[in-house]
């Protein structure tokens, strides 16, 4: 008989995708508990308290305290969903961006700076129009469609004064064509489990900022990148972004790790929050 | 099914039944982004705003 396994599952709030692990975790008869990231803190004299879960879920809504969070979690020895290694590659589209290069893998033309001068160096090799991004952030927010020097300009003078020294970390990247839409991917350990088109007239497809989502067909083109580029962040539980660029064909975008699912499960009438629970468990059952 | 009442702007809202704690609802009179931080009795706060690393 299999010992009962207990797993945490860190949140922030409690969203639709949320809601349906909880239940999937229900359904299951798993003993869990629900981890609110704004009311734990963590002793670092006495990791007791955490070593009891077999795997926690990470499900934080922050970015930092979820990092943080896998960080001290996998320390302890706890094994989490996903580990902190894959959080902080597919957290910052900059590490991201090594990874997949390293590995070989298609993608955006992109180049770094991290000064305005020499960002506007790169930007005017690269011609235009380009794209700036921070390198941490999410639901496209702060993304720049930089369309001459005036714009290059202004943006990277705001970037610099107004932000975070983060935002001195110039993230830039071809601007590509997109057909109308991006498509996402849902990877599940070795697994792609569904995929979906973002379709906007905007070119920011994200479905926070208003895209609507269409099933996508699995072909083995995108089922091989998609495996290709999860194995290059470390795999687990991930959302993989492609674009079809209109020269290179599909190329990765980027890949996040605390994947909102509300239209993809819907959409692909896939239990992504029963096979998330199911991975987790396999995660927890490795280490009793 | 229990009722709260927006902070925002008094309009009273009747929670779902499922409601969760740390839910967020949308008031339906002003738009406001509530959290249902207790149930029995029910009660909602003002949702934290966005913040600059949340995402996925």
């Amino acid at each position: 008989m299999q010992p009962r396994l207990k797993i945490g599952v860190l949140f922030s709030r409690v969203r639709v995708e949320e809601k349906w692990i909880f239940g999937a975790l229900e359904k299951r008869g798993i003993d869990y508990d629900r981890l609110d990231d704004r009311a734990i803190h963590f002793d670092l004299n006495h990791p007791e308290p955490w070593q009891q879960y077999d795997a926690v879920l990470e499900r934080s809504i922050s970015y930092n305290s979820g990092l943080y969070a896998l960080r001290l979690l996998n320390a302890f020895g706890v094994p989490t969903v996903n580990t902190a290694q894959v959080a902080e590659i597919c957290g910052d589209k900059l590490m991201t961006s090594a990874a997949l290069a390293r590995d070989g893998i298609p993608q955006p033309h992109n180049a770094t700076a991290f000064t305005p001068e020499a960002a506007l160096e790169a930007i005017e090799a690269f011609g235009y129009p380009v794209v700036l991004k921070p390198v941490v952030g999410s639901w496209g927010r702060l993304l720049a469609k930089i369309n001459d020097r005036d714009a290059a300009e202004a943006v990277l003078e705001h970037k610099s004064t107004l932000g975070s020294v983060q935002h001195s970390v110039f993230y830039i990247q071809e601007y590509i064509e997109k057909p109308g839409r991006d498509i996402r991917a849902i990877v599940i350990g070795d697994c792609v489990l569904t995929a979906m088109y973002r379709k906007s007239d905007h070119w920011i497809t994200n479905t926070a900022r208003g895209g609507e989502g269409e099933l996508c067909p699995i072909t083995p083109e995108i089922e091989d990148l998609c495996m290709r580029a999860a194995k290059s962040v470390g795999g687990g539980v991930l959302a993989v972004d492609l674009v079809e660029h209109p020269e290179k064909g599909l190329v990765v975008n980027e890949i996040n790790h605390t994947m909102e699912f509300h239209t993809m499960q819907p959409v692909s009438g896939i239990d992504i929050a029963g096979e998330i629970v199911e991975y987790a468990v396999s995660i927890a059952r490795e280490k009793v | 099914m229990s009722n709260v009442s927006c902070p925002e702007c008094a309009a009273e809202i009747t929670l779902a039944e499922n409601m969760e704690i740390g839910e967020i609802i949308v008031c339906p009179d002003c738009g406001v982004d509530l959290e249902v931080t207790a149930l029995e009795p029910a009660t909602v706060q003002l949702a934290p705003m966005e913040e600059e690393d949340w995402g996925e």
